[in-house]
Order: C-alpha cells, then structure tokens, then sequence
C-alpha cells in the first residue's frame, strides 16, 4: 500500500537500466546516505565507530570485491585474506618510503598491487576451474604468508613481518579519530561500491556471468574468456587489496601477516555466501552479519550460560561461533544459494504487493 | 505455412548457383580418441541460402557443426570463411568473424534474465573498457543504451517481450529455445548456425520458428546452416541440403534431388523399403 | 651423503603420512565427486575423540590408565563416532546437495569443517592432549655398514610409517578388488547412470565417509601421537591438498606417489633451497609444485583427464 510500483513507467532505456528503479527506493537511499555521512559521526560513540562500523565497511569492500569474483565469475578463490595483505603491505611501502606520498595514492598504490597480483595468481584460472583453482589460489596465500613474514624489504626489516602506521591525514583532514576514520571509509567504499554496482550491471558483469553460467558458450558467442577472467581477477583484486589498506591503516593501525591469514580468507568467503553470490548488497550484507554475529554471541552466550548454570568461557564462545557458521554456511548453500540478499530482496517484493498477497502478474 | 501439405511451394528465397560460397568446408576429419566422428566431408554453402544438415543419430552433424563453430578442431581438412582458412584461432574468435550458433542442449546462461542473455551478444561490439563502465557516464552509458535498442529489435523480432526481464531457468523449452535464437542474432552474424532449432517443439512453435528463421534469412541476408530431423521443416525451408551417415557425407543438392536419393533412402530406412512418395 | 640419504627418509616417512590424509581426499572424491574440505577437521575430530576418550575411560570405568584396554575401547568408540559422524554429513548435507556443481560441495564440506572443528573443541576440550601409543621415541642408526656412521632414523616415524603404508594398501585391494569398490568406482564416474543399475547412492555414500572416518582417525593417531592433539591438526588436511594435486584425485596410487614425492620434496627444498630464500619455505613449496602441476599437466600424475563437453 506503502510502497507501490504504480505510474513508474519508464521513458528510455537508460532510466529503466537504474539501480533502483522505484523512486521510493531512490529517495530511501538517498536518505540513507545523508544519514550515514552526516548523523552516524555526531550520534555513534567511539566503541560502535571502531568496533563495528569501521570494520565493516572495510570488511564490505573486500566482500564486493570476492563476490565480483567467486560470485559475478563463478572463480572460487579461497585467498582473498593473501591479496588484503598485498595491498595493507604494498600501501605501507608506498607511505613509509615515498615522503610526503598522498594517503590516498598509497591506499590507490596498494590496490594496484593486488591488482597485478591476482592477474598473475588468476592465470591457472585460464587452464582449470573448482577444486583446482581454489589450490592455485591457495598457493598465493601461503606463499603470501611466508612473503610477508620472511622477505625484510617487505615491512621495512621488521623482524616478525609487523609494521605500524601512524599520523595518517587526507585532504588536509587529520584521520586521528574514529569519526574521520569513519566518514574517510565511509567515502572510499561509496565511491567503490558504486564503480563495482556500474561494472556488474553493464557489459562486463554480463561477460562475467556468461563465463559463470556456461564458458563454452561463452567463447562462442564471443566472450573472450582470457580477457574475462582475468579482467574479474582484477578488479577483484583492486578492491580487496584497496580494503586491505584500508583494513591496516583504518582499523588497526599496526598489523602483522597473521592479520591476512587464510583464517581471514574463509571469513570473506563466509561473508560472501551468506551476504549472497552474485549481490553487490550482498557484499555489504554478509559483511554486517560476520561482524555482528560474533559481538552478540559474546554479549548472549555468557548470560544463556548463566541462566543454564554453565560456565561460558571465551573459546567456548569461539567454538560456538565456528558451529554457528559452518551450520550456517551448509543451511545457506542448501536453502538459499543467494543468501541474504535474495532473502532482502523477496522481503522488498512483498512489501511492494503488501496488503495483497500476489500480484497481477504473479 | 502448412506442413502437411504435400506439395511443396517453391521457396521464394532461392538463390541462384551464382551466388558467392560464404563457407567452404574440405576434406573435413576429426577423431575422438579411436572413434571417426568425420571422414573427408566436403561441402560449401553458398551467400544466403539456407542448407541442411541431416542424417541418422550419431552421424556426426553437431560434430561438423562444432568444427564450423571452432569448438572442436578437425584432424584433417580445412574450413574456409569467405575465404580465409580458420581451425588455428580460439572459439571467440570465430565468433568475431561473423558466425554465430545455436545449441541442441541450450547453453543458456541459467543466472540471467532474457534481456541480459540476448545483450551479451553484444559483447563482441562493446568498445569502452573497464574505467568508463565503472564511471557510467557519457560514452559508455550511450553505448549501453545503444546496445539496448538493438537487443529491443531482436525481442520485438521474436516476440519475446512479455519476457524480458524473466530468468531464462523459470522460461518453458520453446520460449527458451527463442532466446538462444534471440542470443545468435545479438551478434549480427553473416553465417547462422543452428543446430536443431525445432526439437522438443509442437507444430504451432515449429511453424514460428520456421517463420523466425525465413524472416532472418530474408530480412537480414544471413546465410544458415541447420540441423534438424523435421523431415517436413526441411524440404520445406532450406535451398540444399547435406546428409551425412556414420561420418560420411552420402548425399548433397536440393531437398528433392535429396530425398529420392538411393543411398540416403538406405540410411534411413534401411534396404529393400519402398521410399515414401 | 649420509645426511642426505637421511633426509630423504625422513621426507619419505613424513610423505607417507601426508599419503595417508591424501587418500581420505582420494576416496570421497572418487566416491561422490566431493572434495572433502573438512577432512582436516575430521582428523581433529578423531584425534580429540581417541585422546580423551583414552583419559575418560578408565574414570569412567575403572580401566588402568594409560594401557592397552583403555586405549583400544578408546579406538573402538572414536571408530563408531566417526561412523556417526560421516551418516549424519550424509543426511543433513550431501543428501540436499546431490546435483550442485562442485565449487557449492566444496563450499558446503568448509562450513562442515568449521562446525566440526567446534563442535569437537566443545565436546572435548581445546587444550593440547597426548596420545601414547607406546612407540618407542629414540632414534636409530641404520645402514651403519655401507655409510659411516649410520644414517638417523626416527624410529616413531618409521612404525608410523608402517601403520600408514599397511592401511594404504589395504584400501587400495579394496577398491580394486571387492564389489563395492566397483560400486564405489562406478559412482564416482556418474551419480544417475549407478543410481539407475541399481547401486543404492546413498548407502555408498555413507560406507564412503565412513572409510573416510577410519582413515582420518588412523590419521588422527598417528599425526596426534607425533604432535599432540591440538587445533593445529585440522590445517594437516590442507598441507596434504597439494599431494592430491599432484597425485590426481582420482587415483589411489596416485595418493601414495603425491605423498611421498611431496614428503621429500619438502624436506629437501627445506635443507638444500631454504637457506637462499629466508628459511621456512616448506609452507608454500608443496603448493608451488601444485601449481606447476595444474598449468601443465592439471590432472596430475595419474587421475583422468578432465574433459569439457559442450
């Protein structure tokens, strides 16, 4: 009743390729936007600024950028936490030893740097496919780990691979408290989350999905499968490396290798199933889910455990948390393949035929 | 057009024998580990005619379309385009030189709906590169919409609108067989291959498809090559025809020379039956 | 001469562990064209069970501590929780996932390791447990007559060594052998065509995960003997990922041949190549060969060549 697709009617193509195409849908988000750049600062305290929104904006990103890949192009990789580091450790380089370097250029020089290296760890991609990719991509990662830990010139000589960055400014503006921190990354994943929603919605999301669907066919209608593959490792790549910088310099300021481990990999990978394969949404949704779900059982767990008279310690919490994912994973993948964005989306749809139950053309 | 009439119109699109080869296949072999898909076939088709491949089960006909196609590369043979010799190129490539086909088993692409299926066609005509589709603005965003005209005319073409914005997995087998048609035709190809356009359709879906694949013929020039077991479809539409049996070609001309022909009668029907009149 | 000679042993013995781990991925692959991502966890799983089990039991029961009855009915009820465990994957997972495309199953198999993973440490704690299997723990010289002074073998090694060999070869008489390998085999190659002779799938499945089961706790004991049972062991599984690769995932000697190529591989990379690039590149070396092998030859050494139809 609310919220009605009446009298939307489209007058040329380009109006009806929108991203939202109801203009309550525009207006919602619009609004959104306002809200997050400019309420959320003057309202959120530090502990929900750094603990929560900061981490999942960054978390967001590097989750786009793994389903343009695993879910836009259908490549598994599971070493998305290798190419977060390529970027942390490439942008550290550029801003440790290039004086006077522009924050900005060195989280651009960071993503750059994933961006070469997933094309070149994206080449066995050409030849092999499933199991086999996720080897090659497993390759990266460890060989990452040991990069960063062993080759000195790579941290600046730090002996464990830990690096730390400080007095960080952008623009003129000191990032030095959570709010800037914020609106900073708030600002960067807009601006990527919207050149990534542009790309999968024109010919090269397109391109991509063909390889997904059907790769032969692919090539016989004329989808160059080198040019596409590599072409998602790439900006795959860039927007994770970009969210590794940002992950580093944003978050937590100092960092070792074990902070893009394939612990952290499998989180992306988990972000990316439950937020929904193929969703730019979905990105931001599994994001928000990976982030929170652990908070909460840490602030639930230890009550139920005193209501049923057992003890909950940390690892126990951390053990429920493994259950609760891996259940999670295998529920969606059986149920739900597209997660929670398709979930988000059947909602919206409702809501549109909402008191009615079907719609004309249902 | 009835297709059970038994005299045939004559096919108003009849090109003459002066027409240029737009295909020339020769001497054509491939082999699957120890099985002989091909042996030595030869044929042309000729600029905008419409020829047949037909034949028994397994006797070769999509093999000889994937070797058109670049899919599969023949052992032995060439395969020439207007003229320029292909087989060393990758699939895609064949794609770019105007040849586009039609899939027996539909390779649709099951994740997208109609429209995006029938635009990714347009791939091969996609100039502006990554940086201006993330920008969307400007050039690429003309581009888009001018993609999105013509991938219109295509749907209007085949009347699929009612469609457009449906996942092609929800779509029934005739509509789906439309939008690998729709999906070929995206491409502006010279050379249409498809193989087996009609199977699995009832007589009123077999009459559009035909319909679709005249007007194609006739409106676009485009020349085709299909396969199909629709002996009616097939005397009914296509200019020449081609039989191939276990691999060998046995019979090549115009559907009549074609059907009285002893040796694909024997294929067929075996020896010693009485051809249908 | 000697050293080297030892650390092809020592790569060898190690090798024929990984072989062992590798051949759990080798026989669910074969099986159900799963690759089994949670078999580390399995491990884990199997090691945890016997290692506290083994201490329970004699609370329980009164049985001596630390001696062989104890530590035999230990075995007996991990074997049965590891059948528990692979019947309910089955039922809760592969049953929904049968026509999935293998990038989902592999997906599914890691959140499978990860609950796993949990649900064990809950079960039975995360602390670091020991597993005595009574072998002895002191080296020995070998070959002392032809080199001199002998070459080092570790004995525990060399018996775990053994353990593992024994049971590799009797899974591949198994396989090649019994009818229900045969079934097994035929399963792999297609689901619908043995479904539609008559082969009850999922009954197949089930034996499968359970032969999985034995061979991770075999495994569990042995790498939990040498290690300890911790967390650690689950990421065994992804150390043994590579000697698949290598080895091709369908086959059974291919397992054994990957193993031990990647046993001493590592070993020997880490001695002769290490030094020059910083040390610690036995992480990454099994990947690298792996990844040499996907670009030329992607079926490894022995498995079937994958083929596209269109």
């Amino acid at each position: 009743m609310f919220y009605r697709d009446n009298g939307e009617l489209k007058t040329s193509y380009g109006a009806d390729a929108q991203i939202f195409a109801l203009a309550q849908e525009r207006w919602a988000f619009i609004a959104f936007m306002v809200a997050a750049f400019a309420v959320v600062p003057l309202v959120a305290d530090a502990y929900w600024l750094r603990a929560v929104l900061i981490p999942f904006l960054v978390l967001s990103l590097a989750a786009v950028g793994l389903n343009i890949l695993v879910g836009y192009c259908g490549q598994i990789s599971l070493g998305a936490g290798a190419f977060m580091g390529i970027g942390a450790y490439a942008a550290y380089n550029l801003h440790v030893r290039i004086p006077g370097m522009p924050l900005v250029l060195s989280l651009a020089g960071g993503g750059l740097a994933a961006t070469l290296a997933g094309m070149v760890f994206g080449i066995p991609s050409l030849r092999v496919r499933g199991l086999y990719l996720a080897v090659a991509t497993l390759a990266a990662q460890f060989f990452s780990d040991w990069a960063f830990l062993r080759l000195g010139w790579l941290s600046n000589d730090s002996s464990s691979g830990s690096v730390t960055v400080s007095g960080l400014e952008a623009f003129g503006v000191r990032l030095d408290t959570p709010q800037a921190i914020y609106v900073f990354c708030l600002a960067v994943v807009t601006v990527l989350g919207l050149a990534a929603k542009n790309l999968v919605r024109g010919a090269a999301g397109r391109q991509w999905m063909a390889i997904r669907d059907m790769d032969v066919a692919a090539s016989v209608i004329g989808v160059n499968p080198v040019m596409a593959k590599l072409s998602a490792f790439a900006v795959s790549s860039f927007l994770i490396g970009s969210a590794g910088a940002l992950w580093g310099f944003m978050h937590l300021g100092s960092w070792e290798p074990s902070a893009f481990s394939i612990d952290r990999s499998f989180q992306l990978l988990f972000m990316v199933i439950i937020g929904g394969l193929g969703s730019i949404a979905g990105g931001f949704m599994g994001a928000a889910f990976i982030v929170l779900v652990p908070l909460a059982l840490n602030r639930l767990l230890p009550i139920a455990g005193d209501a049923l008279g057992m003890p909950f310690s940390t690892a126990a919490a951390s053990h429920a948390e493994s259950m609760l994912f891996g259940a999670l994973i295998v529920w969606f993948l059986i149920v739900e393949p597209h997660g929670l964005a398709r979930l988000w989306s059947l909602a919206r749809q409702r809501a549109r035929l909402w008191p009615f139950a079907h719609g004309a053309g249902a | 057009m009835n297709m059970s009439d038994s005299t045939h119109l004559e096919p108003s699109h009849a090109r003459e024998a002066s027409a240029g080869v737009i295909l020339d296949v020769q001497h054509v072999s491939l082999s699957f580990g120890g099985v002989k898909a091909l042996s030595d076939v030869s044929f042309d088709v000729r600029e905008g005619e419409i020829r047949a491949i037909i034949g028994p089960n397994g006797a070769g006909k999509s093999s000889m379309l994937n070797c058109i196609n670049g899919v599969y590369r023949p052992q032995q043979g060439t395969i020439r385009f207007r003229g320029c010799e292909f087989g060393h190129g990758a699939t895609h490539e064949v794609a770019r030189m105007g040849i586009a086909r039609t899939f027996q088993n539909l390779a649709l692409f099951k994740g997208m709906s109609v429209l995006d299926n029938v635009m990714t066609g347009r791939n091969l005509r996609t100039k502006s590169n990554l940086l201006l589709q993330a920008l969307r603005v400007g050039p690429s965003l003309r581009e888009e919409v001018r993609h999105r005209e013509f991938v219109e005319r295509i749907i209007d073409f085949l009347q699929l609108q009612p469609w457009r914005k449906v996942l092609v997995a929800h779509l029934p087998y005739g509509l789906q067989k439309r939008v690998d048609l729709a999906r070929a035709l995206a491409l502006e190809p010279q050379l249409l291959l498809l193989d087996e356009p009609m199977a699995g359709m009832n007589v009123e879906e077999k009459q559009d498809m035909c319909r679709y694949v005249l007007d194609v013929n006739e409106e676009f020039g485009t020349s085709v090559v299909l396969i199909e077991h629709d002996m009616g479809v097939v005397m009914d539409i296509s200019d020449r025809v081609v039989v191939l049996d276990y691999g060998r070609k046995i019979g090549d001309g115009t559907p009549l020379e074609v059907r009285t022909m002893p040796e694909v009668v024997e294929a067929y029907l075996g020896r010693a039956e009485q051809p249908q009149g | 001469m000697g050293f080297f000679i030892e650390t092809v042993l020592g790569g060898l013995m190690a090798g024929m562990l990984y072989a062992l781990v590798g051949l759990g991925f080798v026989l669910i692959f074969k099986a159900s064209g799963v690759f089994n991502f949670a078999q580390g966890a399995m491990v884990l799983f199997a090691a945890l069970a016997l290692a506290r089990l083994a201490q329970w039991l004699p609370q329980w029961t009164g049985m001596p501590a630390n001696g062989p009855a104890a530590f035999a009915v230990a075995f007996a009820l991990a074997g049965v929780l590891m059948f528990a465990l692979a019947w309910l994957i089955e039922r809760l997972v592969l049953r929904h996932l049968v026509n999935q495309d293998g990038g989902t199953l592999l997906m599914a198999t890691l959140g499978v390791a990860y609950f796993i993973e949990g649900f064990g440490q809950s079960l039975f704690g995360s602390d670091i447990y020991k597993i005595d299997l009574g072998m002895p723990k002191d080296p020995a010289f070998v070959l002392v007559s032809v080199i001199p002074g002998g070459v080092l073998v570790n004995r525990e090694d060399f018996y775990a060594a053994l353990i593992a060999a024994a049971l590799v070869a009797a899974l591949s008489l198994f396989f090649a052998r019994t009818a229900t390998g045969r079934a097994l085999r035929a399963v792999a190659d297609d689901h619908l065509a043995a479904q539609s002779i008559g082969i009850p799938l999922r009954r197949i499945w089930v034996i499968v995960w359970c032969v999985a089961g034995v061979v991770a706790l075999v495994a569990g004991m042995i790498w939990g003997s040498k290690l300890g049972v911790q967390f650690s062991l689950a990421t065994v599984a992804l150390r043994a990922l590579p000697v698949v690769i290598l080895g091709g995932l369908t086959s059974v000697p291919g397992a054994i041949a990957g193993g031990l190529l990647v046993g001493v591989g590592e070993k020997l990379s880490e001695v002769y190549v290490g030094p020059y690039l910083g040390g610690g590149i036995e992480i990454w070396f099994a990947y690298a060969l792996a990844l040499a092998c996907l670009l030329m030859r992607p079926q490894g050494l022995f498995g079937e060549k994958i083929i596209d139809r269109v």
